[in-house]
């Protein structure tokens, strides 16, 4: 597999607390890459130092053979921006409506004029169907819109790399759908690189073109979905039957029935 | 040992703000929320807050003075009072109370809220962002709120010492313009000056910090960071009026 973000070695210790101990990870180019793990384990904590939220106490990030700091600087993006992050809580401005939280990044971080803004922002509140909360502030949105708003301003400057952060954590089932199908859509139409933090299982399968299990600060699964079953560590087994993944295994017996 | 590196990271905090707004984009805009915020919002308070100084410094004077025969010198005292110490000292004090609050406040929750983590990974720079527009309006706004707290500071002396205590008006105004020189106005303004810098950035620096130098997290971190920075931006104001004042005299 070409590696288009490879980690390598990264350690994360907070006071006497190991989170993270020599990771290694490869993601593939327009890749959609599943972390899971029990809470608490370091799974953001790992997308904050991808995300260059937190340094990394030992270790390598690279984006397509350059440093992360080094990718910033040179980014493609309109923005300079090589990694977007949909935060967990979506971290939206409360002060700023959905059209101005999405078009923040543009407006204070790329040279575009303010047509060029607006015509940009438009297109993406037609495709998220925001159209017409386009004056609306985050308090006067659904949790679902919220959720649209963020994936909004995460992709409105077409970064290479989309960290998600839990991006479904309150969503009724049929909103976490929702919010996978655009990830799948939005990712099929720029083409970023998708690393998500999940709880969802099984249904973030789905989606997930690999699934890196992080348990005691090392990644000690990463495959293809399909290969979780065939899988022989116990603790892994342990952690997908707590975490429901069985239901996911019988509904597709079922289905090829 | 503490205190010393907290005003070195303040000190390198205010200067990243105010280097960070000038490499913002619509740094227009951003200004006149902060003047709005800054100035504008405070208005109201430091013009009633001065108008009681006055009120109560023209009683207390007169009865003072009047004991001497020299009740004739009460503009002199009031306009000095005002526009040597406690224009600059109480405007700062109530900023602090009604804007460094709220901006340690707002800044505590956009941090909690991670929002300031999102402008980071937007390539924007959060101190320039949130801060550099506040610290920019302080400049200004601080030097005029102090100027209308004094001229309301001194109409207030007017009020108790002439209308009321029959002091000649004439005599009274006479007092004020012959007494204060530029200096005193020039010291007062390097006063407020110094004041709004040195409160805007420990109000902003507590509330940005809230993740770091609360000792709890969430909201009870917020409400500490703001008492915190009301408290330290307080006994700052005075420690600094008494440096300020030992240089200037």
């Amino acid at each position: 597999m070409d590696s288009f973000l490879k980690i390598r070695g990264l350690n994360k210790h907070f006071g006497d607390k190991r989170v993270l101990d020599g990771i290694d990870l490869d993601v593939a180019a327009a890749s959609v890459t599943t972390i899971i793990g029990k809470s608490g384990i370091g799974k953001s904590v790992l997308l904050k130092c991808i995300a260059n939220l937190l340094q990394p106490d030992a270790g390598t990030i690279e984006l397509d053979g350059q440093a992360i700091s080094q990718s910033r600087r040179n980014a493609q993006s309109d923005a300079g921006v090589s990694f977007s992050y949909m935060f967990q809580n979506n971290a939206l401005f409360d002060s700023l409506t959905a059209f101005e939280n999405v078009a923040l990044p543009l407006c204070e971080a790329s040279k575009l004029n303010k047509a060029e803004i607006e015509e940009r922002v438009d297109e993406m509140l037609v495709h998220l169907e925001l159209s017409d909360s386009a004056d609306r502030y985050p308090g006067e949105l659904s949790g679902g819109m919220k959720k649209r708003v963020a994936l909004g301003r995460a992709l409105i400057t077409k970064p290479q790399v989309v960290l998600f952060d839990e991006p479904t954590t309150g969503l009724d089932p049929e909103r976490k759908f929702s919010v996978f199908e655009m990830i799948v859509d939005y990712r099929e139409r720029f083409g970023f690189t998708a690393l998500l933090v999940s709880h969802d299982i099984p249904e973030v399968f789905e989606i997930s073109d690999r699934v890196a299990w992080l348990d005691e600060g090392r990644i000690k699964f990463f495959g293809k979905p399909e290969e979780l079953n065939t899988d022989a560590q116990s603790a892994l087994s342990g952690f997908l039957s707590k975490a429901n993944y069985g239901r996911k295994s019988s509904l597709m017996n079922g289905a090829n029935e | 040992m503490s205190v010393v590196f907290d005003l070195g990271e303040i000190s390198l905090f205010g200067w990243g703000a105010l280097r960070g707004f000038f490499t913002q984009r619509g740094r227009l805009a951003k200004l006149t929320l902060g003047i709005h915020e800054i100035g504008v919002r405070c208005f109201p308070i430091i013009a009633t807050v001065g108008l009681f100084t006055g009120l109560v410094m023209g009683l207390q004077l007169y009865y003072t003075l009047v004991k001497f025969g020299a009740e004739s010198a009460l503009g002199t005292a009031v306009a000095l009072s005002l526009i040597r110490e406690l224009g600059p000292v109480l405007t700062a004090l109530m900023v602090v109370g009604q804007a460094g609050s709220a901006m340690a406040s707002e800044l505590g929750i956009q941090r909690n809220d991670e929002q300031i983590d999102a402008l980071q990974t937007m390539s924007i720079d959060p101190l320039g962002f949130l801060v550099g527009p506040r610290l920019v309006a302080t400049l200004i706004c601080f030097p005029i709120l102090t100027a209308i707290f004094d001229l309301i500071g001194i109409f207030g002396g007017y009020l108790t010492g002439s209308v009321l205590l029959n002091v000649d008006s004439g005599v009274y105004w006479n007092r004020v313009f012959e007494s204060v020189t530029w200096a005193d106005v020039q010291g007062g303004y390097i006063k407020a000056l110094v004041f709004g810098l040195l409160t805007i950035s420990i109000c902003a620096y507590r509330g940005y910090n809230t993740h770091r130098k609360a000792s709890f997290p969430g909201v009870r971190g917020v409400s500490e960071s703001a008492t915190r920075a009301v408290v330290w931006s307080s006994v700052t104001v005075l420690a600094a009026d008494y440096l300020i004042t030992s240089f200037l005299m």
